[in-house]
């Protein structure tokens, strides 16, 4: 675990970058990480992290064919909303812990 | 007289079937088991039959067999649970009242989740070894196989015994050496994950194995759709492999009847507590093995371990104590390596796979995340101990339900 200042706030983040306390999260800190990886955000990006955020609260594991099924986008558009990490970058964007659906 | 009915016949059900026979008051409790087919498959001989290392006839046996007596054996498909009335249909008609209900269903290959996939070419240069047919298929084509772009591909988690794809790369760098003609086969391994392994502390053991052995890895391949005419498989992100011949995981999906009774998750999986294994949304139905949704790996030894517990769970449910939540998602693996040697990997929800010792803590004679030829004689010797003892519900010595700490060189993971 490391501190880091994203969006002039100071914020525990894991080894890989991820939020350790995704109350932290805002919506300025999500754009500062997205440059990070060359994303930049619009609503529909938004959109789907808000999903994974509600999700991640209520305890559910995420994967990439649970937010293919969403309703918000289907797998291949979240490919080309987050290139090279569609669940990983996502996750890390909206401040929630790194994706640990594989058994 | 109250009835607990088993669905599914397989390592689960017929372990709880035997574990229960022994427990519940013959006057008082009609145990039934259901399953749709006869034969009872050693699965992990899957893995053998396509490198001719396990004949057809290792892996098969009559299912009934291994029911004991005092229990009621009905063949038939399942058609549907009906939790409001407490009742199951099966496919000719009968109904089948239940105090308590075991799901013990499992998990199946779904090639049809993947565009392209279960095509013209399915079986002929595209092939699976997660079910009898796909094994013995595959066999009968390594044996006139004349070499070219082998890959070995999952394509999404979970799956059932998530070393399985690994180790087939490692029997199939053997196989083609024996064979004399590894020079000819290009071996890649394309998994979505982002390394070899779902554990961290395993992958980095199993990566350097890999490179030793020729193997390329593709990591973080999410599959879009297989392009069989033209022989590569395709993923979100445009990448792309080609093969001449795709031994490939689908998609694992719990049986069509836990959709069908509306119990499952996205990917019918039924979800349950995984401490307890009663099933969250009905107080009166339990689910073992491969059928839940729990955190553990899909695999037999998991299923021996929860088999233990839940048996003393259902003895607490009848006499309305509380439930122990001991399940800790403890799994045993041995992972053959090829060249007549193998890994053993011990881990739970809690702890990765680490060195030491299995099961005497600093003796052995099995060692734990090391290469060793004993280990290959263990996973030798474990189908014996299936047929003999595992399904049979025998208590295996010295391997106990939830994971040991001794002898064990740990690193907490969060």
């Amino acid at each position: 675990m490391e501190a880091k200042t994203i969006a002039g706030i100071d914020l525990k983040v894991s080894d890989d970058g991820y939020l350790e306390d995704m109350t932290q999260w805002n919506e300025d800190i999500a754009r500062e990480i997205a440059n990070e990886l060359n994303i930049e955000l619009t609503d529909k990006h938004f959109e789907v992290l808000n999903y994974l955020r509600e999700k991640t609260k209520a305890g559910e594991t995420l994967t990439i064919r649970k937010v293919g099924k969403s309703g918000i986008v289907d797998i291949k558009e979240l490919y080309k909303l987050f290139p090279k990490g569609p669940l990983k970058f996502s996750s890390k964007i909206a401040g929630i812990p790194k994706p640990t659906s594989c058994i | 007289m109250k009835n607990l009915v088993i669905l599914g016949a397989g390592t689960s059900g017929t372990m709880m079937a035997n574990h229960l026979v022994s427990k519940l008051p013959k006057n008082e409790w009609q145990i039934t088991i259901v399953d749709q087919y006869a034969t009872h498959y050693y699965q992990p001989g899957f893995l053998f039959l396509p490198f001719d290392i396990y004949t057809t006839k290792q892996v098969k046996k009559k299912g009934s067999k291994f029911i004991p007596k005092g229990v009621r054996h009905i063949q038939d498909k399942i058609n549907i649970i009906k939790p409001e009335v407490n009742k199951v249909i099966l496919q000719h008609g009968e109904t089948l009242p239940y105090d308590i209900l075991i799901v013990a269903t499992g998990t199946k290959i779904a090639p049809g989740e993947t565009e392209g996939m279960n095509g013209p070419k399915w079986h002929k240069n595209i092939f699976d070894f997660y079910t009898y047919e796909g094994a013995k298929a595959l066999r009968n084509k390594f044996r006139e196989w004349k070499g070219g772009k082998l890959a070995i591909h999952i394509t999404e988690m979970p799956i059932k015994c998530p070393v399985a794809p690994l180790e087939f790369a490692f029997l199939a760098d053997s196989y083609f050496k024996n064979k004399g003609m590894r020079d000819k086969v290009d071996i890649t391994f394309v998994t979505p994950l982002d390394g070899a392994f779902t554990k961290p502390k395993a992958t980095a053991a199993l990566h350097h194995l890999l490179e030793e052995k020729k193997i390329k890895e593709v990591t973080d391949f999410n599959i879009e759709r297989v392009d069989y005419e033209n022989d590569k498989i395709i993923d979100y992100g445009g990448t792309e492999v080609e093969y001449d011949l795709l031994v490939t995981v689908p998609t694992n999906m719990g049986d069509p009847l836990i959709e069908r009774s509306g119990l499952g998750d996205d990917l019918n999986y039924i979800p349950t507590n995984k401490g307890t294994l009663q099933t969250l949304d009905n107080e009166n139905i339990f689910a073992i093995g491969d059928a839940t949704n729990l955190p553990a790996s899909k695999a037999g030894s998991v299923a021996h371990f929860e088999a233990e517990i839940l048996t003393e769970n259902i003895l607490r449910y009848i006499n309305g104590e509380p439930l122990k939540e001991e399940f800790d998602g403890h799994a045993n693996c041995f992972i053959e390596t090829g060249n007549g040697k193998a890994l053993l990997i011990d881990f739970n929800y809690t702890h990765e796979p680490v060195e030491g010792t299995f099961p005497f803590p600093g003796v052995g004679p099995l060692s734990l995340l090391k290469e060793s030829r004993t280990n290959h004689m263990g996973k030798m010797a474990f189908r014996w101990i299936y047929w003999n003892m595992l399904i049979k519900g025998v208590h295996i010595p010295f391997v106990s339900a939830t994971m040991t700490e001794k002898g064990k060189h740990f690193e907490e993971v969060n």
